[in-house]
């Protein structure tokens, strides 16, 4: 049987998706009925600010400033290792981070446009986890009364905020310690080698400094998998490997940098 | 068999609940976890009190109106069962057996363990459909889809809209009942016309609902239909390139 549906398709098609109740225009909620934990962004807003309102655009952000982050946390490690080939060696790299670039750019300008897009993505991941958790528990008031028993969420997924809090505290601590110096009575700007062996001679702070760095290797192991995921990276054939790719970074950089300290602690770095 | 509840009690929607206990002393291994409950009700009437209310329907797992956390499990222990599909005999002879109602903003509790889940519904109407024309049935062959393509989108589409995923949630999240409805729509050739606008309107209202992904897994752990959160990094990626999209622009360029 022929179907004579082209004028009917002509206004089926224009319908589309338009939002079906502009904000603020619904009626009042009757008593018994459930209320919305959030106001939608309003519709004519710009697409960034949209796109940020929802929880997959703040994922988004989670990840992309993860993906910085992690990459930085990687390149401080690698440039760290240096302190086994010598106390000139680490120095050198130390001033080099400063000269880069140079005469290109002035000294420690290319330093700083680093630093910049680093403090970005911190605050960024920092921002977007605080206002996620916080839409969290708007849209769980009534916990369980009962005990949960999880089966999938793992030690790191359900840490992550626990792990992360940890980590920024030990940043602004590691800055105080190594980077500005006041909280190391030892610190020589510049003398990259010898700081970080009268930092760590002190045990309380190595003990801190491992603990940190174990709380960003766990941190890492679930980050590094689900960044995938925000952003929509899934693929069967290559599934397997996000997670072994999350292993194994949350492994080189919770090895790399618990080996400081202890190698300071042994005896080794002196 | 003899089973130990401990269940949640609440007259209204705004009334204070909380657990009460009863025993049970003549279960049979062979019923399934909402027979149980049956027999309970029984029991409760007969001594003149007020029986347990519990969703439920087609008792066959198709329909996704039963579900209940069980020993803080949604759907109870059982890997992809619904309620009425969980057998007394998964449990031991004397268990201690909580049973509580899902939790969520969204979803109200009713009464006792009967929740509105009103809000999956909204998410729906928001676009979880094809604008077409409805007639008779085209002809099959006229619009080809891939078997892959066919069987990841009924994997989306074995959603029952229980629920179950969000209760299952540690953060309240219903994006792996969003992101099989919007993935079982937006595979299909069928779909495409509407994609964009459907995952930019449909996830646009389950923000207003619902929490946050950071996955966890436990959705998946817990769907009866065990949907995989594979679809939900597809709903993601469609979001953001949602955000690119806009084909009125480009028909208006000439």
């Amino acid at each position: 049987m022929a179907q004579t549906t082209s004028d009917h398709q002509l206004t089926t098609t224009q319908r589309g998706h338009a939002p079906a109740v502009p904000a603020g225009t619904e009626a009042p909620a009757a008593p018994t009925q459930v209320a919305p934990v959030r106001r939608p962004a309003p519709w004519d807003a710009w697409w960034p600010v949209r796109f940020y309102r929802s929880s997959i655009g703040k994922k988004w952000v989670m990840a992309v400033s993860g993906i910085v982050l992690l990459l930085y946390v990687l390149l401080h490690m690698i440039g760290n290792l240096k302190v086994y080939l010598g106390r000139n060696e680490v120095n050198h790299y130390a001033e080099w981070l400063r000269t880069m670039l140079t005469p290109a750019l002035p000294r420690t300008v290319a330093l700083w446009i680093l630093r910049t897009m680093l403090i970005t993505a911190f605050f960024g991941h920092i921002v977007s986890a605080y206002q996620l958790t916080r839409m969290n528990q708007r849209a769980r008031p009534v916990k369980y009364q009962s005990p949960r028993d999880y089966v999938a969420a793992n030690f790191a997924s359900r840490t992550m905020r626990w792990t992360g809090v940890i980590v920024g505290l030990f940043v602004i601590f590691h800055l105080l310690d190594l980077t500005w110096g006041t909280a190391n009575s030892h610190f020589v700007r510049g003398d990259v080698y010898d700081n970080l062996k009268h930092s760590f001679q002190r045990p309380v702070v190595a003990a801190a400094y491992i603990v940190a760095n174990i709380a960003l290797a766990i941190h890492i192991y679930h980050g590094a998998w689900s960044m995938f995921q925000s952003l929509g990276l899934n693929n069967p054939r290559f599934n397997a490997w996000r997670r072994h790719f999350a292993t194994a970074f949350a492994v080189v950089i919770g090895v790399g940098n618990v080996s400081f300290p202890v190698m300071v602690l042994a005896g080794v770095i002196h | 068999m003899r089973v130990h509840l401990r269940v949640w009690r609440q007259p209204a929607a705004h009334a204070p609940g909380g657990f009460e206990e009863y025993d049970l002393d003549d279960v049979s291994p062979d019923m399934s976890f909402l027979e149980m409950l049956d027999i309970l009700n029984e029991q409760l009437v007969a001594e003149g009190r007020e029986p347990v209310a519990f969703d439920h329907d087609c008792r066959e797992g198709i329909c996704g109106s039963c579900g209940m956390m069980i020993n803080g499990q949604a759907h109870g222990p059982e890997r992809g069962t619904a309620t009425c599909q969980l057998h007394m005999r998964k449990f031991d002879d004397g268990a201690h057996i909580v049973i509580e109602p899902w939790r969520a903003a969204a979803f109200t509790v009713i009464k006792d363990l009967s929740v509105d889940r009103g809000a999956l519904d909204r998410i729906i109407q928001a676009g979880g459909y094809i604008t077409a024309p409805t007639g008779s049935a085209p002809e099959a062959n006229s619009l080809p889809v891939p078997k892959e393509v066919a069987d990841a989108s009924m994997d989306a589409a074995a959603c029952i809209q229980c629920g179950a995923c969000v209760a299952a949630c540690p953060n309240g999240a219903a994006h792996l009942f969003t992101a099989a409805k919007v993935a079982h729509l937006n595979l299909l050739p069928q779909g495409q016309p509407e994609r964009f606008t459907r995952v930019q309107a449909m996830v646009d209202e389950m923000e207003r609902w619902f929490g946050s992904c950071t996955m966890h897994g436990e959705c998946e752990a817990a769907c009866p239909k065990e949907i995989s959160i594979d679809f939900i990094a597809l709903m993601n990626r469609d979001y953001v390139k949602a955000q690119f999209k806009n084909r009125r622009l480009i028909a208006q360029s000439a």
